[in-house]
């Protein structure tokens, strides 16, 4: 029961946030979810492109929307929320024809339509489904406090996201406690942690992120599971900058959801990539699961 | 035929720009007018006698009048035509203000534009026939459906009347969303006080037939003789016997259902009696909790049970009641909150609803009054109520403002002052709406004497954090984020339309709007009246309301009942359809398309055909574009006269 999609790691998979795009990977193969490459990718046009110009951060994201159309695809996963944002704003806006004229003028191959693109927790929940899920798991992740957080713009804006709740989402929660884990009720789930303010405003990243920490250690949380790989690197990379700015203590692990899946499905520690990580889950989830014995 | 055409210059509404004197002229020229004049204000007194002595001066035998629509004055001048001694029938309009000066400024193409439309109704009133309603007779009983305080209003006023009522009520008791209440704005006046004695009224009044925890099944008929068949409900107690001396509840072991009287922030046993007031106070059991009936064992309640009420195998039962006239008072119901999924609440038991909070204020509640959070049972110091919740908000399809919540959730922070003197309350609001006598006195009062604090801003997200709850929303006067720890929030959920008012609205073939609330006959001159004849609005099934305001609906719905009801014999409408016997082939598709099921089929000499209910047709003339053979005819609306119309347009 093979089912296909195309897969757009984005540009951190391939640096910041490698462990993320490897335990997707090992994830979805054990799950039987194919992610077909998607050859000579380019960027999704996320990054200054779409604040200096809509029609240059289409068009690069519509190259790679074709790509997928010319895979004889109609989908793409990608983990990365900013890299979906720009491919579902891309294909919205591409529905106005003098809009998409103009995109495909900057295109040598113009976009033909009609790709979505999902993010790999939508593909997850929908594709593979919570039954599938629950029957893979090997070892249950009894005992471990999850805290679920999917950042500010996974589900936002609804309309165009369309999927799953935007001020509560479950889609996550749901996943990781069919792998047994202990979801906690996380209130601040889609609250900002301050994004790329990190290079600019510290300060403002070191007190939103701070928010987030202290609200997760005040529902008991042994761990925030992420999707994104922006807010994980300001919870974590920048755990100490919080701490100090703070004067707080916190020694949180922010590991992504589908690392703790492969915890789950007992996939190779390479493919996990804890070590990955600033705050290293593991002797938290040893405990956590020893206890549960 | 001798045609008189009157046009009318409206003042200068349509003389403005419309030349009259010409567009008179030009009408002598059409067959059979033999008179035409312009004419200053038609509809005036001097207009109308001008009127009537025309077409005894010229022996006039129809009239034309070119005004304004027909929706506001078609019977002021049928009644003229009338007095001068013609059938009302033979009377038609050209609307050459709302179709004509109203929306085109050039004079010269308006008026041919006017000589057009008076040429068209010419033509169709050549083919008017005279049309004399029938007479049939009235049930003088009404039926009353919900009995909240509008229902109980119009009920009362009605049997004061003499009529005959029957109330019929879904839930156990009567009494409504005001039962629930603690005190009520703008007097701070103690809601069973002055609803109780009501409710009592109609226990007692030997004119009113009350039928709680029953539904409409199905209306049959029309104005004056509907056929109501009324499902009630089964109870599992006999209420002739049972005394509502309440020692099932007492002994009852299923004892932690969530008891929707107390809007679900209490527990309550499976067999119940709602509150100490309750009109009947009678108990009913509630199968899906009751022991007896999940688990096939206990029967303690008839064992207890003094009088051997109680009886498990009891069923459904209808009953028909026979009524002349319908008053629908099935009120609202509220938005719910566990749809803003960013506040909270259904996640989180410290988040409520307005009416939740009114429960927790009143002395027969689940805490006797004593205001306690849902989490924990503490008393609450730090209070916000955020407004507008679930109303005004386009992204979740409430667009419309309901009404009296602003009233309400001042009356709320009044209420906690004086139950905890040092709590403080806080308000986020959009704007205070609170027209009405002694209503933004009442806001202010509130804020000034009693200190509640006004934030105007909307709440962004509600969270726990410990043992508080943290809303955080934006002060927009001061233009500052702010974050409140709360202990309790208190969300004024917006007004709905009831469970079911759509449904219902169907059975009485009424209208109701997107958002299910019934429609009245005109949003200004008909507020009670809908457009079914015997059906009339009260209260706030028509749109969120006050408690004034549904008394006085519930009082202006009983004075239309009585008024209806002071004629023996009505008269219907002639202008409906009827079906040319020669031609109907039997084939029943005007039956199937009629909407308010008003042609029947019957034997004609061994051949199947359809025949109009005449009081019931509503002349709405969509049979007549469904017959194939063209068989069925709506009088003064013949296919005839539409196809002279349409020619007298095509040769102009
Ligand atoms: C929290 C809160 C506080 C309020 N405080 C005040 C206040 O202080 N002062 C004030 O003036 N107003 C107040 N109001 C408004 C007040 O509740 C309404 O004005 C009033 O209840 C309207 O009465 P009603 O009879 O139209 O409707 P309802 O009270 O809703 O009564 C309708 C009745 O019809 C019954 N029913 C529904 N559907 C059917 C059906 N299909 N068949 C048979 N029966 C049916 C229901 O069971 C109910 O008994 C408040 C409202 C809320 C939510
Ligand atoms: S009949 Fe109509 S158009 Fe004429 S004066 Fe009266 S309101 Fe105006
Ligand atoms: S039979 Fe049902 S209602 Fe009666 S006492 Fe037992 S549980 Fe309660
Ligand atoms: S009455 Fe006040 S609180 Fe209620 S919807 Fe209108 S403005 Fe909002
Ligand atoms: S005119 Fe309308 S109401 Fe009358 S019979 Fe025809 S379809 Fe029914």
């Amino acid at each position: 029961m093979s089912e296909a999609i195309a897969y757009y790691p984005g540009c951190s998979g391939l640096g910041t946030s490698k462990e993320y795009d490897t335990s997707t990977r090992a994830v979805c193969a054990a799950l039987g979810l194919s992610l077909v490459d998607i050859p000579d990718w380019s960027c999704c046009g996320s990054s200054p492109a779409h604040t200096k110009d809509h029609v240059l951060s289409a068009a690069l994201a519509a190259r790679n929307l074709q790509l997928v159309s010319d895979m004889g695809l109609k989908a793409a996963a990608t983990p990365c929320p900013s890299c979906l944002t720009n491919l579902r704003t891309a294909n919205h806006r591409c529905e106005a024809a003098p809009f998409k004229a103009k995109v495909d003028k900057l295109l040598d191959d113009p976009y033909a339509g009609g790709v979505n693109a999902v993010s790999v927790l939508q593909a997850l929940t929908e594709m593979v489904g919570l039954d599938t899920v629950k029957s893979a798991v090997r070892t249950p992740l009894k005992g471990l406090k999850v805290a679920c957080y999917y950042g500010c713009i996974m589900n936002r804006p609804p309309e165009l996201m369309a999927f799953d709740d935007c001020e509560n989402p479950m889609a996550m929660d749901n996943i990781l406690a069919a792998m047994g884990a202990e979801v906690v009720p996380f209130p601040l789930k889609v609250e900002c942690c301050g994004a790329s303010y990190g290079i600019p405003r510290p300060d403002v990243v070191a007190k939103l992120s701070g928010k987030l920490l202290d609200a997760a250690v005040g529902v008991g949380a042994d761990m925030v599971a992420v999707a994104c790989p922006l807010c994980q690197m300001n919870l974590d990379l920048r755990q100490g900058q919080v701490n100090r700015a703070g004067g707080t203590n916190f020694r949180m692990p922010v590991p992504y959801f589908t690392q703790l899946m492969a915890v789950a499905l007992n996939i190779a520690d390479e493919e996990i990539g804890f070590s990955k990580l600033c705050v290293d889950p593991r002797p938290v989830l040893s405990k956590a699961l020893a206890v549960a014995d | 035929m001798r045609i008189g055409v009157f046009v009318c210059h409206c003042g200068s509404n349509i003389e403005g720009t419309v030349d009259t004197a010409t567009v008179a002229k030009a009408s002598l020229d059409f067959p059979e007018v033999v008179y035409a004049t312009d004419t200053m204000y038609a509809c005036s007194e001097p207009g109308q006698d001008g009127i009537i002595q025309a077409i005894k001066d010229k022996n006039l035998t129809g009239v034309v009048v070119a005004s304004c629509t027909p929706r506001m004055h078609e019977p002021t001048f049928r009644r003229a035509v009338e007095r001068a001694g013609l059938n009302r029938f033979m009377f038609e309009m050209a609307n050459i203000r709302e179709h004509v000066s109203w929306i085109g400024r050039d004079r010269e193409a308006n008026t041919n534009k006017s000589v057009d439309l008076v040429r068209i109704a010419v033509e169709k009133l050549r083919r008017d026939a005279p049309l004399i309603p029938s007479k049939f007779s009235v049930n003088k009983r009404v039926m009353v459906i919900g009995g909240g305080v509008a229902g109980i209003q119009a009920a009362l006023d009605c049997a004061d009347g003499g009529l005959e009522v029957v109330l019929v009520e879904r839930e156990s008791s009567i009494g409504g969303k005001m039962a629930k209440l603690d005190k009520t704005f703008p007097t701070v006046d103690c809601s069973s006080c002055i609803l109780g004695p009501k409710m009592v009224d109609v226990a007692q009044h030997p004119n009113i037939t009350l039928h709680a925890y029953s539904e409409v099944d199905s209306i049959g008929g029309y104005v004056g003789n509907f056929q109501v068949q009324v499902k009630k409900r089964a109870t599992y107690v006999d209420w002739e016997l049972c005394t509502g001396c309440g020692a099932c509840m007492e002994k009852c072991p299923s004892k932690k259902n969530p008891d929707a009287f107390n809007e679900k922030i209490g527990p309550c046993t499976s067999i119940n009696i709602p509150f100490p007031q309750a009109i009947p106070k009678k108990a009913v059991i509630d199968p899906t909790t009751c022991r007896q009936f999940v688990k096939g064992k206990c029967g303690v309640c008839a064992k207890v049970c003094p009088t051997g009420a109680i009886k498990y195998d009891m069923t459904d039962e209808i009953v028909t009641e026979d009524v002349g006239a319908i008053v629908a008072a099935t009120g609202y119901d509220l938005f719910d909150i566990s749809k803003v999924t960013e506040y909270g609440g259904g996640r989180y038991p410290d988040v409520i609803t307005g009416l939740q909070y009114e429960r927790l204020l009143s002395a027969s509640g689940p805490t006797g009054g004593h205001i306690k959070r849902p989490s924990d049972g503490k008393e609450p110091k730090n209070i916000v109520f955020i407004q507008c919740v679930g109303s005004r908000d386009k992204s979740l399809d409430r667009p419309y403002c309901s009404g009296f919540c602003c009233m309400y959730t001042a009356k709320q922070t009044i209420l906690t002052k004086d139950h905890i003197p040092d709590s403080q309350s806080y308000v986020f609001y959009m704007d205070i709406r609170s027209p009405g006598k002694m209503y933004d006195e009442f806001t202010r009062r509130a804020m000034e004497e009693y200190g509640a604090r006004y934030i105007r801003g909307r709440v962004a997200m509600v969270y726990p954090k410990g043992d508080k709850m943290i809303v955080r929303g934006a002060d927009t006067l001061a233009g500052t984020q702010v974050e409140i720890e709360a202990d309790l929030v208190v969300l004024a959920a917006g007004a709905e339309a009831a469970k079911g008012a759509p449904q219902l609205a169907e059975k009485l073939r009424i209208s109701y709007d997107k958002y299910g609330f019934f429609m009245e006959s005109h949003p200004k001159l008909k507020p009670v009246e809908t457009n079914t004849a015997g059906v009339y609005l009260a209260g706030s099934c028509q749109g969120p309301k006050d408690i004034p305001q549904s008394v006085g609906q519930g009082s202006a719905a009983a004075a239309k009942v009585l008024a209806l009801f002071s004629k023996d014999m009505l008269e219907s409408d002639p202008q409906i359809s009827r079906v040319d016997i020669k031609r109907c082939v039997g084939c029943g598709k005007c039956i199937m398309t009629c909407p308010f099921k008003a042609i029947k089929e019957v034997e004609f000499r061994g051949q199947k055909k359809a025949e109009v209910i005449e009081t019931v047709c509503q002349g709405c003339g969509i049979c007549t574009s469904t017959c194939p053979q063209g068989a069925i005819q709506l009088s003064h609306f013949t296919d005839n006269q539409i196809l002279a119309e349409v020619n007298a347009l095509c040769q102009s």
